[in-house]
């Protein structure tokens, strides 16, 4: 069970976790809402209505992994376009980008703060191993965090094919980010645990 | 109630069947979202995405998963341009690597 969500009868997920799986995951939580950023909410905009229609960046993130997590959504990978189709899909990128990276960010950033709640209301019980107990809308949020979670560890590790995974299994212990690997896995095997409760 | 008339024909007498509904052919128009492979992304996970939020068979789901996989993309889904912006903006939540485009075939 350690490391593995279960089906709760009747919807939900359950997963038993101690201190340092708590603390690791908490910490992993914390710094991806730290690179997500807050919203436009805590820019001290004293006018709501702006708010809501204040346009996001139309330039894609410097930071590899917010690149990732917000990819341009005119450009193909596999595909070179010419001068005038590149212009084309950089504008098309740049004004999709205007109007939703906002609502993407926000909602990364709520479903990785259920995650930190869920994990502080589970240490006020004060057990060394906690059974953490998410109803089916806490397992969506935790299903998409954990995902962001390993995207952004693959990101800072560099993984960009399936040889990178192969190799990360072989690394030797001295390896310094050995430590980022084990918790990329086990975050890995938590998430498939999570879909397989979902799926039914 | 043989005082009333309605002058009208009522909306709700109208005989088309769920079945109907849902066998209207896909609107012909020339964009397609496009799901790139990703090495960080959990075979498990994309399928349940594909089911998730397409409402996709597994079967289907899962063929699709294969593609992005073995391929390196699949074309997920198709409509107008307004739908598929959609579509890429609810990939890009999941975490999943898509993007939109004309359909030149």
């Amino acid at each position: 069970m350690p490391g593995h969500f279960e089906p709760i009868p009747g919807g939900g997920a359950a997963v038993a976790l101690d201190d340092v799986e708590i603390s690791i995951i908490r910490s992993l939580a914390v710094q991806l809402l730290e690179l997500i950023g807050p919203g436009p909410a805590e820019d001290a905009s004293a006018d709501p209505l702006a708010e809501l229609f204040a346009e996001g960046p139309s330039e894609p993130p410097s930071d590899p992994v917010l690149r990732r997590l917000f990819p341009d959504a005119y450009t193909d990978p596999e595909v070179t376009p010419g001068p005038r189709e590149e212009e084309e899909r950089r504008a098309h990128s740049a004004e999709f980008r205007r109007f939703t990276e906002n609502d993407l960010r926000a909602g990364k950033r709520e479903n990785a703060l259920a995650v930190v709640r869920s994990l502080d209301a589970l240490v006020a019980e004060g057990d060394s191993v906690a059974v953490l107990k998410l109803s089916p809308a806490e397992s969506q949020q935790w299903l998409r965090t954990l995902n962001d979670l390993r995207l952004a560890i693959g990101s800072r590790l560099d993984i960009t094919d399936e040889d990178d995974t192969d190799l990360l299994y072989r690394l030797p212990d001295e390896d310094p980010r050995k430590p980022m690997v084990m918790a990329y896995l086990w975050l890995g095997g938590l998430q498939e645990t999570l879909v397989t409760t979902l799926m039914g | 109630m043989g005082s009333v008339t309605s002058p009208a024909p009522l909306e709700i007498e109208r005989t088309e069947s769920a079945e109907e509904v849902f066998a209207v052919p896909e609107p012909d128009v020339p964009w397609v979202t496009i799901v790139h492979n990703d090495p960080v992304n959990l075979m498990s996970y994309v399928t349940y995405v594909f089911q998730a939020y397409f409402g996709y068979s597994k079967d289907k789901a899962t063929k699709l998963m294969l593609d992005v996989h073995h391929k390196g993309r699949a074309v997920v889904s198709s409509g107008t341009r307004e739908e598929m912006e959609r579509d890429v903006q609810a990939m890009h939540g999941y975490g999943l690597w898509a993007t939109l485009q004309q359909d030149r075939k």
